[in-house]
């Protein structure tokens, strides 16, 4: 491992991708950067653009319209990045597995590195799986 | 001979860009960690930037399709040069003894290349929100440029007999004293330090990175190794301006003995007093911005020139 490597395990910069989530996975997202569980302490830190991103988030159960977006925004984010799957609905599809427009899970259209299932998933839960992301890299 | 390759020395290790690009990232560091302190978090561990730099190096670059490839890639780098340089011209000056004077028409000049070249960088990536933003760094460019000038001339107004050179100025602060110790001059400092606030496009004058409406707007395209170039650049523009607030208005950087620890405690202050301004305001609108530069800050700034020019 490289200097390089040591730096992508020390600043991980997130770039959050709602696709098609109900919101409330998102608000969880939020929450790891509040002073209780600050993941800025490990150089976790939200970024606006995906081409500055390191970690593509992805939330929600991928109905069929944002299949091209979410592969598009794949597609762009600099290599080396992972991608996570967040909440029941990014890992399995959840309650909307049997709705008329999923087209998901996440894993069927883009590789995905770490799944952080629940509904949502609590913020202690989230910091997990990153830990658990780091571990692999 | 000798002296072209110590010059080059000099820009390329100490004080130039490898010495400020390291002070940089470590004054990004105390940026990070006292905004956190200010939220009430603990905040990123001493190291963050270089990890944040050192990643960046090893990612890929994605050249937009539609931008212009050349100027994309180059204009990050003009800027780098320009802040190393003017970094190198205010040590120099106030090392003394390396023959070197130093004008300030140039520093103020070369000060500017970094947002003139984000504005092309940003303007040849072929995004419509980072030309957006280069559209609002060229606004906040005309805002801020006149009541900055205007300050740096109110020091040059007070030093007698009245010299552009750097060397000049500091001359006559270690002979009278400090100029910040007449009225006009604090004036100019605080319109200096506002000023700054918007060259280094910290909040409130952040307006052409608006995270949350622009996604970082200039440097929305930018990855991978051109990012680190961009953030390094605005690290050592956050080293320089104050360096160079201390150059023309409390007399310069002291390198031997206790005079180091009083140039610290000089620098932390002025970047304390930048974080706490970019902490404790909301982000302004640009048509805001560009009213309170033009208005209220040019009349204090015309406020110090009249009272240097009346002496005092
Ligand atoms: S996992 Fe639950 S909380 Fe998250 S997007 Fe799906 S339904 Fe909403």
């Amino acid at each position: 491992m490289g200097a390089t490597g040591w730096g992508f395990k020390k600043s991980l910069w997130v770039f959050h991708l709602n696709a098609g989530a109900c919101n409330n996975c998102d608000i969880e997202v939020l929450d790891c950067l509040t002073p209780r569980f600050d993941v800025e302490r490990f150089g976790i830190k939200l970024v606006g653009s995906v081409k500055h991103a390191d970690v593509l988030l992805v939330s929600g159960s991928v109905p069929r319209k944002v299949v091209p977006d979410m592969i598009e925004t794949w597609e762009q984010a600099p290599k080396p990045c992972a991608v996570v799957a967040l909440g029941s609905c990014g890992c399995t599809g959840g309650i909307f597995r049997d709705g008329y427009n999923f087209a998901g899970p996440v894993d069927k259209h883009i590789p995905v590195d770490a799944y952080i299932p629940g509904c949502p998933p609590r913020p202690e839960a989230i910091i997990g799986g990153i830990v658990k992301l780091i571990g692999t890299l | 001979m000798a002296s072209t390759l110590s010059m080059i020395l000099y820009f390329i290790i100490f004080p130039g860009l490898v010495f400020t690009a390291v002070a940089g990232l470590m004054t990004t560091w105390v940026d990070r960690k006292v905004s956190a302190l200010v939220q009430w978090r603990v905040g990123p561990p001493w190291y963050q930037p270089f990890a944040d730099i050192l990643k960046l190096m090893g990612k890929e670059i994605v050249i937009p399709e539609g931008a212009k490839r050349t100027g994309f890639l180059v204009a990050p780098l003009a800027g780098l040069a320009a802040v190393a340089l003017v970094s190198t011209m205010l040590w120099l000056a106030s090392m003394r003894g390396t023959g070197f004077v130093g004008d300030l028409i140039g520093v103020i000049y070369l000060l500017t290349i970094p947002s003139l070249g984000m504005i092309i960088g940003a303007s040849a990536s072929g995004n419509p929100l980072a030309s957006i933003g280069a559209s609002r760094e060229m606004k906040l460019i005309l805002a801020y440029e006149l009541p900055f000038v205007i300050a740096i001339f109110t020091a040059v107004t007070k030093v007698s007999p009245m010299t552009l050179k750097l060397d000049g100025i500091l001359e006559y602060q270690a002979v009278n004293g400090v100029l910040l110790g007449n009225l006009s001059c604090i004036i100019a400092f605080v319109v200096a330090i506002l000023c700054a606030q918007a060259k280094l496009t910290y909040p409130p004058f952040d307006i052409p990175e608006a995270e949350t409406e622009l996604m970082d707007g200039t440097h929305m395209e930018y990855s991978g190794p051109a990012l680190a170039v961009v953030k390094v650049t605005q690290a050592m523009m956050l080293f320089t301006l104050p360096v160079f607030f201390i150059t023309i208005f409390w007399g310069g950087l002291q390198l031997t003995g206790w005079g180091i620890l009083y140039t610290i405690v000089k620098y932390v202050i002025i970047v304390t007093i930048i974080v706490l301004i970019k902490n404790t305001n909301p982000r302004v609108r640009i048509d805001q911005a560009v009213r309170f530069f033009w208005g209220p800050v040019t009349v204090l700034a015309v406020i110090g020139m009249i009272l240097a020019v009346l002496g005092l």
